[in-house]
Parts: structure tokens; C-alpha cells; sequence
């Protein structure tokens, strides 16, 4: 059974901004169809009327008093940044520019 | 040095915490001296061992050095003052590089501590390094790390497990004297289990994750990995009980391990009734189970019987698809976790010249940053949320994971604790699986079931099989860590008085220990 397709892959990568390359795409979707396929068997649990958990803990809401308490010193902060600028992170472009 | 202040040294590192903790507070031996035990055994063995990443000899020094000054002076000093301790490199420390395994956090130095990091120096442990991972913990056999390969102190062709297997190797080839693993789908409890420790996975919710690099948020718990079940009590207190600094930390008191390791050790579990998982290595199911594990497992269940306690069967059939519920579920909450690596705030970026905006450029930094396993990781986990897919293995995987869990209720109203292999097999030699996913994540096939119900899970060493360690997986209901502790001990203590001495003592005789 193939459940997903090279070009299925490529797509996902995109999605999940990954650069993958040619190679990679290749042994990638032969591994994750076989691995697709193993995990589909979530599919034979008679499991229609379950609700699903998304977490153990049986947690609603968690409150604590709303109080001020230091951050972090913006320059310690900015010194593991690939790229600071004027006390910010620095990023690359993000709009084109205008043709 | 001379010869005889060597030989001494040596032995430092070999004593267990329980004794080591009684001497340094007794002035017997000095922080630096046990520090510098340690640090020499490091560079003499982990060229081979690879089980660090990042070592300070110096910060490591000086900070036993401090805790001998405080001492002389009468100052007062934290319960575990002057002991050495490795810390796996997913757990953030302030200011000391961390990288979980990854290229993408090279030479990142984090800005503050992770709570199990801060807890454990506010009582006074010398931290000696960070310890080799898979990347972002997803593996089981640490050959995932983008740094080195990690190799087992038992024989040095096969894998220590995963992904704290830089954990295992470093606390069984005595490079430390205990460490801090964290435990996703078994990553704490297999590499004890193959390196031959004592490995803990606390109630989801029982140690806090403040500072740990995410994983998979609903499952990842950080816990002790230690040479005997009384040293990983020990551990586990110094780094559990509520955070306010993580929500779904458990405001409860931690139940008193040490006391459980100590009663457990007496030997006597009269009373105590165990439940034997049929569907982990059980009747029906044992393909893929080495022959040596289940032997040794069984019969550390008949020594269970010795000691007192009620043993029966119990039958969870929803574990058989554990393994797909996980390999769903783990990879979903990854992708969604491991956005935040998109080389803006920290660590790598890539393509930042100007010919690239910034899509280009987090996705050239992803490409580059990440491993191949964490690719697969993140685009099957992209695969099973998105629209048109999600009921059918997400939402499917969650409801399986109920299901798990009932069984587990059902199952504890008749038994205390439930037991089983902690792994199928014996550790593997490097490079056996790694083409092969589906063999990797078979390995977890016996940790899975309790990670997906958040329930407490021990891993204790019950003998050799073609010379390498196996473990008994004791699993208890919620909060009750100390049920896990008190069977562990009792397997301990009735089996290495069998035995005449602990079973890393045969480490050096091994043939990879030469």
C-alpha cells in the first residue's frame, strides 16, 4: 500500500519549511510510506464512541497571582541571536520588493 | 600524581552516591578530590566512550571547590553538596553550551536554568558536563546525535541505548556517578535497561520541564538514571515536586522514594500483588523478544514470588498498538515544537546574504540544522494534523491512548504494579538499525504503553544475557513513584545477595571494558 507519494513529501517539507533536497526526498518517501504504513494500524482499534486524550494530567485551568517578576536582560538574550541589530533580532526581508 | 593517589582516585568513582554523599559530609574525602576523580576517568575514557558533549574541568573544579570552602568555613551547604552529576544536553543550563544533539543549537549558550538544572545546584551538585543524545531525543540508540557516536561500557561495538544513551554510558563506565536522562516513549528506561542502571520515569507531571528542549510536550519527563535503585531515589527527590513555573506540573508532594528504596530493600513485598503484561513478551506475544531477555525477566518474576508478592497475568491488548499511537502522536507534537527553530532568536542561520528572504532562510536553516530522523520526525507529524488526515491518525492515535490508559485503571484495581522486559533485546551493535526506522522504534515497544498513560516506570537490572545487561520495566499507577522504587529495591538487594556483588561489578571484567 502506498499512502505517500515523492511528491507528497516535497509538499510536507514545504509546509514544515524544510529545504530538503533531491536525495533526501528520495530516501525519505520510501522510509515514511513503510513507516505510514505501521502506524495506520491506530486504525483497528474499535475506538468510535472514545475521547480522544491529549493529555494525561487532568488539568483545566491553571491560575497563579498576577504578579511582576523580571524577564530575562535583553542583551543576554540577544547574544545567543544569530543576528541582532539596534537591541532587536535582526531578520532577514520579509516583504518582495516591489517589481 | 603518584601511583597510590591514583589508585585512590579510581575508587571515587566507583563508590554509589548513598556512600559518597555520607563521606563528603563527613569531611572524608573532599569535593575537588571526588570532582577530579571523575575528570580524570573522563579524559582518560570518553575518547572511546563518547558519552559527553560538553565538559569544564575548570567550572567543574571550581565549583567543588567552593562547596569544600563553604564546608571548612561551617557554612551551610545543600543535601548533596560536593556530588558530581551529568546532566543529558536536552536539559537547558545557564550560561554552559547546550545543544540537544543538534547541529541547529551549536554553540548556543543558554540564558537561564532549566528547574531540574537550578534544584540540583541549589543542592549543591558539581555539574560535570553535558551528556551525548540523539537529536532532540528522538532515537534509541543515541547514533542520531549530530556530534558523535556513543558507545556501551559492556562492549564497545553496540549501541548504550537512547536517546540518553550519553546518560548511560557515562553513569555505567563510571565518567559519573549518576546523571539526569529525560523519558519521551522509554529514553531514560531503555538505555538503563542496556547499559545495566537503574532508570526512572517519574508520573507525567512529576518532575517539571521548565528548561527541558521540547520533544513531545504530553509525554516528556526528565528523571534519574543511577547505579542502584536508592541513588535514583535520591536523584529523584532532589529534582521533583510542583513548578510554578510549569503548568502541568503536579501540585502534590513528591511520596518519600528514599524511604520506599530502603523498605524495598528489607525484601519482604508480602502482600505486594504484580501483574505480568501478557502483550509485552508474554504467550502469544514474543516475536521479536530475545530468548536470554525473557528468560532473565521470568526469573526475576519467580524472585518477586520469593520475596512474597501475588503474581498473575494480566492481559491489555490496547498495547499492541502502542507503537503506532506513539509514532503518531510524538512526531505531531515535534513538528509543532521544533517551529520555534527557525534560526531567528537562537542558534544556526543559514542563507542570511541577501539573496534569500526569510522563508528561504529558516527553511535553509532547517534543512541544514536538522538530522535526517528529525526530518522524518517533522514531516510525518506535518502529515498526520493536516486537514483531511488528522482524524484518521492523530485524532485516532488520542483515542487509542484512552484506551491505554483505561486498561492501565483497570489493571491497577487488581494489581499494585505491573512488570514486564524493559526492552525486547539486549543492546545492538552500532549501526544495525539505523537504516531501518521501523527497527529502531521497535525497541520501545515495552516503554511506549506507560509514557502514552503518564504512569510511573522503573527499569532495574535483573542479569546478563550473552553478556550484556537486562531490565525489568516495574510500572505503577499515578503518584505512586514509590511502588516502583520499593519493587525495584527488592529485586536489587534479593539478587545481588545471590549474586555476592552488584552486577556492574562483572563491568569490568566485560569485554569492552579492557
Amino acid at each position: 500500500m502506498s499512502n505517500l507519494s515523492r511528491t507528497d513529501v516535497e509538499h510536507l517539507a514545504r509546509l514544515a519549511r524544510l529545504a530538503v533536497t533531491d536525495e533526501e526526498l528520495d530516501v525519505f518517501a520510501g522510509q515514511l510510506d513503510v513507516v505510514l504504513d505501521a502506524v495506520a494500524r491506530v486504525g483497528e482499534a474499535a475506538a468510535a464512541d472514545v475521547p480522544p486524550t491529549s493529555h494525561v494530567v487532568p488539568l483545566t485551568n491553571v491560575f497563579r497571582p498576577d504578579v511582576v517578576t523580571p524577564s530575562l536582560p535583553r542583551d543576554q538574550v540577544l547574544a545567543g541571536a544569530p543576528a541582532a541589530e539596534d537591541d532587536r533580532f535582526r531578520v532577514p526581508r520579509i516583504l518582495q520588493e516591489e517589481a | 600524581m603518584t601511583a597510590t593517589s591514583r589508585a585512590v582516585r579510581t575508587d571515587l568513582t566507583t563508590l554509589d552516591v548513598a556512600t559518597l554523599q555520607q563521606s563528603l559530609a563527613a569531611g572524608e574525602v573532599s569535593a575537588v578530590e571526588v570532582t577530579r576523580a571523575h575528570l580524570d576517568r573522563i579524559a582518560a575514557d570518553d575518547g572511546r566512550l563518547g558519552s559527553y558533549l560538553h565538559v569544564d574541568p575548570e567550572a567543574a573544579l571550581a565549583s567543588a571547590a567552593e562547596v569544600d570552602r563553604v564546608r571548612s568555613a561551617g557554612g551551610e551547604l545543600g543535601p548533596l553538596a560536593g556530588v558530581p552529576i551529568a546532566l543529558k544536553d536536552v536539559v537547558v543550563t545557564e550560561g554552559v553550551p547546550t545543544t540537544s544533539g543538534s547541529k541547529i543549537l551549536d554553540g548556543w549558550r543558554p540564558p537561564y536554568d532549566a528547574t531540574v538544572a537550578a534544584r540540583l545546584k541549589a543542592a549543591g551538585t558539581v555539574l560535570l558536563g553535558k551528556t551525548n543524545m540523539d537529536e532532540f531525543a528522538m532515537g534509541s540508540s543515541t547514533e542520531n546525535s549530530a556530534y558523535r557516536a556513543t558507545r556501551n561500557p559492556w562492549d564497545l561495538d553496540r549501541i548504550p541505548g537512547g536517546s540518553s544513551g550519553g546518560s548511560s554510558a557515562a553513569v555505567a563506565g563510571h565518567l559519573a556517578p549518576w546523571a539526569i536522562g529525560t523519558d519521551t516513549g522509554g529514553s531514560i528506561r531503555q538505555p538503563a535497561a542496556l547499559t545495566g542502571l537503574v532508570g526512572h520515569k517519574p508520573t507525567y507531571g512529576g518532575v517539571s520541564r521548565y528548561g527541558l528542549i521540547a520533544f513531545s510536550s504530553s509525554l516528556d519527563q526528565a528523571g534519574p538514571m543511577a547505579r542502584t535503585v536508592l541513588d535514583a531515589a535520591l536523584l529523584h527527590e532532589a529534582i521533583g515536586g510542583h513548578d510554578p513555573r510549569d503548568s502541568t506540573s503536579i501540585d502534590a508532594p513528591v511520596p518519600g522514594l528514599v524511604a520506599a528504596a530502603r523498605d524495598g530493600a528489607r525484601g519482604d513485598l508480602s502482600g505486594l500483588k504484580v501483574g505480568v503484561v501478557t502483550e509485552l513478551g508474554g504467550e502469544g506475544h514474543r516475536e521479536g523478544y530475545g530468548a536470554g531477555v525473557l528468560e532473565r525477566v521470568a526469573e526475576a518474576v519467580a524472585l518477586l514470588t520469593e520475596l512474597g508478592a501475588a503474581v498473575r497475568p494480566v492481559s491489555c491488548p490496547s498495547f499492541d498498538l502502542a507503537l503506532a499511537a506513539y509514532y503518531l502522536i510524538a512526531p505531531s507534537e515535534a513538528s509543532s515544537n521544533l517551529a520555534r527553530f527557525d534560526g531567528v532568536r537562537f542558534g544556526l542561520r543559514v542563507g542570511d546574504d541577501g539573496s534569500h528572504d526569510l522563508d528561504e532562510v529558516m527553511a535553509l536553516t532547517r534543512e541544514q540544522g536538522f538530522g535526517a530522523e528529525v526530518k522524518r520526525r517533522i514531516i510525518l507529524g506535518t502529515y498526520a494534523l493536516s486537514s483531511g488526515y488528522y482524524e484518521a491518525y492523530y485524532g485516532q492515535a488520542q483515542k487509542v491512548r484512552t484506551l491505554i490508559t483505561r486498561e492501565f485503571s483497570a489493571a491497577y484495581a487488581d494489581v499494585d504494579v505491573l512488570v514486564s522486559p524493559t526492552s525486547p533485546t539486549v543492546a545492538w551493535p552500532i549501526g544495525a538499525r539505523v537504516d531501518d526506522p521501523i527497527a529502531m522504534y521497535a525497541a520501545d515497544l515495552c516503554t511506549l504503553p506507560a509514557s502514552l498513560a503518564g504512569v510511573p516506570a522503573i527499569s532495574v537490572p535483573c542479569g546478563l544475557s550473552e553478556g550484556l545487561p537486562v531490565g525489568l520495566q516495574v510500572m505503577a499507577p499515578a503518584l505512586a513513584d514509590d511502588r516502583c522504587y520499593r519493587v525495584a529495591a527488592a529485586l536489587e538487594a534479593a539478587q545481588d545477595a545471590a549474586r555476592g556483588h552488584r552486577l556492574l561489578d562483572e563491568l569490568s571484567t566485560a569485554a569492552g571494558a579492557a
